[in-house]
């Protein structure tokens, strides 16, 4: 077993970027996840990786559609207002298929908003984001652990279904500290086999061309229903989440990154006092883990849905229920963070008195 | 056992450092740890707090309203921290810097006179170290030793004289009581 490290949230991103075998960074500085640029430009110089501070996050996305074209991975990352200006950029790469690796810390929005933790880009992440009909992949850590861990898995998934992915993350968990660890099991980039789409060079082979547009008659339907036969088999094979005390619950409280934390030490005083509460903490944001909802909303009468936003996973998780269960909802936006006692006084509003 | 901890005091007075060396502390006696800094549009000589929680579970939430455990460096900190302290729960501040007087009759007080002991050993900087020895002290959370290694993994490029010194405030803190 690897030694355990205390590590910043953002350190810990920057090196499971560097284990999954990532060797190009460009990106822009914007609080709360300045610390990844920072230790990025210091560890991608030790390795020999590529380390960019662009002069805007429009250039940094277009940089990253370059090098993940090239078939590197690559990946940037940034804070709510400079997603925003990224959404151009992941569109063209997710019109030309193209994976690649976006960390979103977010912040209050919107507009510039302030810089404490959020959950207001949700709807951002898990709708595309940028104009067209496409989605990206997006997990949502919720320690410094998986924000070592997910850069792995996104590179991984992003590779495999040729699609950007994300790491929605919240200032929070980038300014937390937490033993981590380390992976001693590092990805050689050199080891990686080239895509076969990969804009490699092209000698001595046919030519490839990676591009989001089409303007033949029908070929860009055509592009689109296939990507949608894509996006039916990430939904069908990738949708993860962690269940804890579901089975004899009255209520499930649905929360995802910082609020599921805090929604787990409500959890607790809950049971304390008696209230049969779980935790449904989804990990893939899009795909939402609807099966496993389908499934709760046959036996589980309420959830309450926590986030840091005035409320949008809570629109999935109406979609996955089907309106069978009743559904409860805490927000805490702007930079406001939920305490457990906050969401405990929330149970006990819908479960009634102490038990 | 979950011991949520506040340190909170002036930007430059080891508030930060203290917080990561008990988090390190807590790593070291293999208990479960975070630590939480506020952060924001902070300004110099501004006030600067972060939030420990040290337990044997994983610890759900970092974030820390109602400590069991408050360090106290300045005034301000005193004001806005002194009531959100748990019932029984402990009360260490910086005598040298703050005039007022906790008001709490629920909660264990104890004044410090940090400061002055710290220029004593010859640093005003160190009164932070001297705090962390009286808390472990007091509180029997984790040990000196424990301390005097953490203080080691924060303070990576310090000096030899620099550590032997934060093991004096450390030690002195510690035998305060």
């Amino acid at each position: 077993m690897a030694e355990k490290k205390l590590m910043y949230g953002n350190h810990a991103i920057v090196e499971g970027v560097i284990a999954a075998g990532c060797r190009f960074f460009a990106g822009y500085p914007i609080t709360p996840q300045n610390e990844i640029p920072e230790l990025m430009s210091i560890r991608m110089n030790e390795i020999g990786g590529v380390f960019v501070q662009t002069g805007s996050e429009v250039a940094a996305i277009n940089m990253l559609f370059g090098a993940a074209a090239a078939g590197k991975r690559a990946m940037t990352s940034s804070s709510s207002p400079g997603i925003s200006l990224m959404q151009e950029g992941i569109s063209y790469i997710a019109g030309a298929d193209i994976p690649v690796l976006v960390v979103n810390v977010v912040r209050g929005g919107p507009g510039l908003g302030n810089i404490a933790p959020a959950q207001s880009d949700y709807y951002q992440a898990t709708r595309g984001g940028g104009h067209g009909d496409y989605f990206t992949i997006t997990l949502a850590p919720n320690s410094a652990q998986e924000l070592f861990e997910f850069p792995r898995l996104a590179f991984e998934l992003a590779e495999k279904y040729r699609n950007p992915a994300l790491i929605l993350a919240d200032g929070l968990l980038g300014q937390m500290m937490e033993p981590v660890e380390l992976s001693d099991e590092l990805v050689d980039p050199n080891s990686l086999a080239e895509n076969e789409w990969a804009l490699s060079g092209c000698k001595g082979r046919e030519r490839r061309i990676v591009r989001s547009y089409d303007l033949r008659p029908g070929k860009l339907e055509e592009w689109n229903l296939r990507r949608i036969e894509k996006y039916e088999k990430i939904k069908k094979n990738e949708q993860r989440f962690e269940a804890t005390d579901c089975d004899d619950a009255d209520l499930v409280i649905v929360a995802y990154g910082t609020c599921a934390r805090v929604s787990d030490a409500a959890k607790k005083l809950a049971r304390d006092k008696g209230f049969k509460v779980g935790l449904l903490r989804p990990i893939t944001l899009w795909p939402f883990p609807t099966d496993v909802f389908a499934d709760m909303s046959k036996r589980i009468e309420n959830f309450l849905v926590v986030e840091m936003s005035c409320g949008q996973m809570i629109d999935d998780v109406k979609l996955a229920t089907e309106h069978r269960s009743k559904i409860h909802f805490h927000g805490r936006p702007g930079g406001g963070v939920p305490t457990p006692s906050e969401v405990y006084k929330e149970i006990e509003k819908v479960l009634g008195g102490a038990q | 056992m979950t011991k949520e901890i506040i340190v909170s005091g002036f930007g430059g007075q080891g508030v930060v450092s203290s917080g990561i060396i008990l988090a390190y502390a807590g790593l070291i006696e293999d208990k479960h740890v975070t630590f939480f800094p506020s952060y924001g549009a902070e300004m110099r000589g501004g006030t600067a707090n972060c939030s420990i929680v040290v337990s044997n579970e994983p610890v759900a939430s970092p974030i820390v309203s109602n400590p069991d455990i408050v360090i106290i460096m300045n005034e301000p900190s005193l004001t806005r921290f002194e009531p959100t302290v748990k019932p029984n729960g402990l009360l260490l501040y910086n005598k040298t810097l703050i005039k007022s007087k906790p008001a709490r009759t629920d909660i264990t007080i104890i004044p410090v006179d940090a400061n002055i002991i710290a220029e004593g050993l010859g640093q005003s900087r160190i009164a932070n170290m001297v705090m962390l020895g009286v808390m472990a002290k007091k509180t029997g959370l984790l040990k000196l030793e424990t301390l005097k290694e953490a203080q080691r993994k924060r303070f990576i490029k310090a000096n030899k004289e620099q550590l032997t010194l934060n093991d004096k405030a450390l030690e002195k803190g510690y035998g305060l009581l």
